[in-house]
């Protein structure tokens, strides 16, 4: 089964966004687990495990996303799940920002894949299905 | 006279309530104690015969419906995957069955976790991990792990469906005594308990009553149906939703506070009160049981003073002139009570002390039962997350077991559970009435719930006060 998670990270409460993922993903055949807008990483990495996804997608709208998403991927290999995929997307630094520092910053912090501000989900897909080896 | 008898076997009294179906009343009860180690129906007949001399009208007994927790109740262990959800999933079925929960595991079971198990004593193990199609790894990890145990206990396996054909491989082949039930946690934090529960109850029923020398009962009083805070769960669900035009209360809470344990069943949605308010983790049930181990009257006592400074403990108890050089006068107490489980208090100072630790039991089981909620600053104003139930407009607080039935103070001391000024995260009762099961018949209700409904609410109501 493909599963994924998403859910928007830290204090943010925009779900809009998180509900047009969910939809889109179905669409194209994934097992979604959608864990909602206010969720910590706690909440993504557990969700994981217990639905054995293949990636978690966090979403962060509020500039704050960078905070948030500090020592993700640490606490994911910590829980067993070095081998999940980690992406992240939306306003996810405070202010207008070179996107190419921003990228290299979320790399570091060991996200697979980082999208700018008015990504189309269609292309982050093809990206996830390139990932996970999905035809 | 159509007499229907109750019997609650309990870990420390025999209890019978004698229900006259055609005057839909409640003829007379009575107990002696239980009697597990010789004969279990030596208690039995002792109490029949207390009842019968009471009530020499009482005529024929047409039916008898039984319950127990004598001999230690029904011990299980629950095994999840993630602490918080399937772990915590298979917690809730077992407590929702009426059991006793001695351990709850998490993630792969160590070879210490299994030396703990195999020297437990537990009647059943409940084994679960990942959602249907999720984590599959663990499961059949900890199913080769019981295996290789060679453990004598019943395993019910409610986890990961995708994993179920393998586990079910592991254990025919190692020849455990397993069954397969619908996943705990099928879905992300969707709670799904009854298959697992209806199947505790059937090997209770089955097994565990006559492992314990309590299926001999069974001979005069027909099929034990379930453990005791089953029942009382069953009666508490009745009197919330009521059964056809027989109005029930609405959203209620029961405490029952006894010699080891208090155990506390609310019945109710729980859910945010207001729109700012998001709710977080595992689904909760409808009906909900929680018990502490830690907090009780006598076997517990130890522990339960335990959890409060002496300092904190003096303002739960309220006996005015005590020696104040006498500091050391909650050990004597306290020793007196593990010593003597049966001790009643027989001075004021000792019926105060009693309150004072039918207090800490009420107040402490109440912060772990009701939910809690926290703040989040957010750019849009404050959120609130919060996790387990909002109580906070529950109706009707229930009172029972021995202390709250005997004590003339047991409304003061179910005051305990309301709204507390230090504890404001947590969502308790505002200000709910308190009633007290006098005659101590919730468990007896529950029994008869399951052949006369509607007597029951009515009972229930009528003696509730």
């Amino acid at each position: 089964m493909n599963t994924v998670v998403i859910g928007v990270i830290g204090a943010d409460v925009h779900a809009v966004g998180n509900k047009i993922i969910d939809h889109v993903l179905r669409e194209h055949g994934f097992e979604v687990v959608n864990i909602g807008v206010l969720s910590s990483q706690e909440d993504f990495i557990n969700a994981a495990i217990e639905t054995d996804a293949k990636a978690i997608l966090v979403s962060s709208l509020y500039g704050h996303g960078e905070l948030d998403c500090k020592f993700m991927k640490d606490n994911m290999i910590e829980a067993g799940l070095n081998h999940v995929k980690l992406y992240v997307g939306g306003n996810i630094v405070v202010g207008k920002q070179d996107f190419k520092d921003v990228e290299s910053r979320f790399k570091k912090m060991g996200f697979d894949r980082v999208y700018p501000p008015g990504t189309d989900i269609e292309n982050a897909i093809k990206d996830i299905k390139e990932d996970l080896n999905i035809s | 006279m159509s007499i229907h008898l109750l019997v609650d076997f309990g870990s420390t009294y025999t209890k019978l309530t004698a229900v006259d179906i055609k005057k839909e009343c409640i003829v007379g009860t009575s107990r002696a104690m239980t009697t597990v180690k010789s004969d279990v129906l030596e208690g039995f007949n002792l109490a029949l015969e207390k009842l019968r001399n009471a009530h020499p009208e009482m005529g024929d007994i047409e039916a008898i419906s039984a319950c127990s927790s004598a001999a230690g109740g029904l011990k299980m262990a629950a095994i999840g995957l993630v602490e918080e959800l399937t772990a915590e999933a298979a917690k809730r079925a077992c407590l929702g069955a009426g059991a006793l929960v001695e351990h709850v595991y998490s993630h792969q079971l160590s070879k210490k976790e299994i030396k703990q198990l195999k020297s437990a004593n537990i009647d059943i193990i409940l084994l679960a991990g990942g959602t249907d199609g999720g984590n599959k790894e663990t499961i059949i990890h900890n199913a080769k792990k019981l295996a290789d145990a060679k453990l004598d206990v019943p395993i019910i396996v409610a986890g990961n469906k995708a994993a179920s054909d393998k586990v079910d491989d592991i254990f025919s082949d190692a020849g455990c005594e397993y069954y397969i039930v619908d996943n705990v946690m099928p879905k992300l934090k969707k709670l799904n308990v009854d298959d697992a529960k209806n199947v505790i109850r059937k090997i209770f029923i089955t097994k565990i009553i006559e492992a314990k020398g309590i299926k001999k009962a069974e001979e005069q009083t027909g099929e034990i149906i379930m453990p005791t805070p089953e029942s009382v769960l069953k009666a508490s669900t009745l009197l919330a939703k009521g059964y056809e035009d027989e109005e029930g209360f609405g959203e209620l809470m029961v405490i029952d506070i006894g010699g080891a344990t208090t155990d506390v069943h609310t019945i109710g949605e729980g859910v945010p009160k207001r729109t700012e308010v998001i709710l977080k983790g595992l689904e909760e049930p409808f009906a909900k049981r929680t018990v502490e181990g830690d907090l009780g009257m006598r076997y517990s006592a130890n522990a339960l003073v335990s959890l409060v400074s002496p300092y904190e403990f003096k303002k739960y108890y309220d006996y005015q002139d005590k020696d104040p050089s006498k500091e050391d006068y909650i050990e004597d107490s306290v020793k007196k009570r593990l010593e003597n489980v049966d001790y009643l208090p027989d001075t004021d100072q000792e019926r105060a002390f009693d309150k004072a630790l039918a207090r800490i039991c009420c107040d402490y089981s109440m912060s772990r039962h009701v939910g809690s909620v926290e703040v989040v600053y957010t750019p849009l104003g404050n959120m609130y997350y919060q996790t387990g139930k909002d109580l906070t407009e529950i109706k009707y607080v229930i009172g029972t077991g021995g202390v709250l039935i005997n004590s003339p103070d047991a409304k003061q001391i179910l005051k305990e559970v309301n709204k507390k000024s230090n504890k404001k995260l947590e969502l308790r009762p505002d200000d709910p009435t308190i009633l007290i099961d006098e005659k101590y018949i919730l468990a007896a209700m529950g029994l008869l719930s399951q052949k006369h409904p509607k007597l029951a609410l009515k009972l229930m109501k009528r003696h509730l006060k």
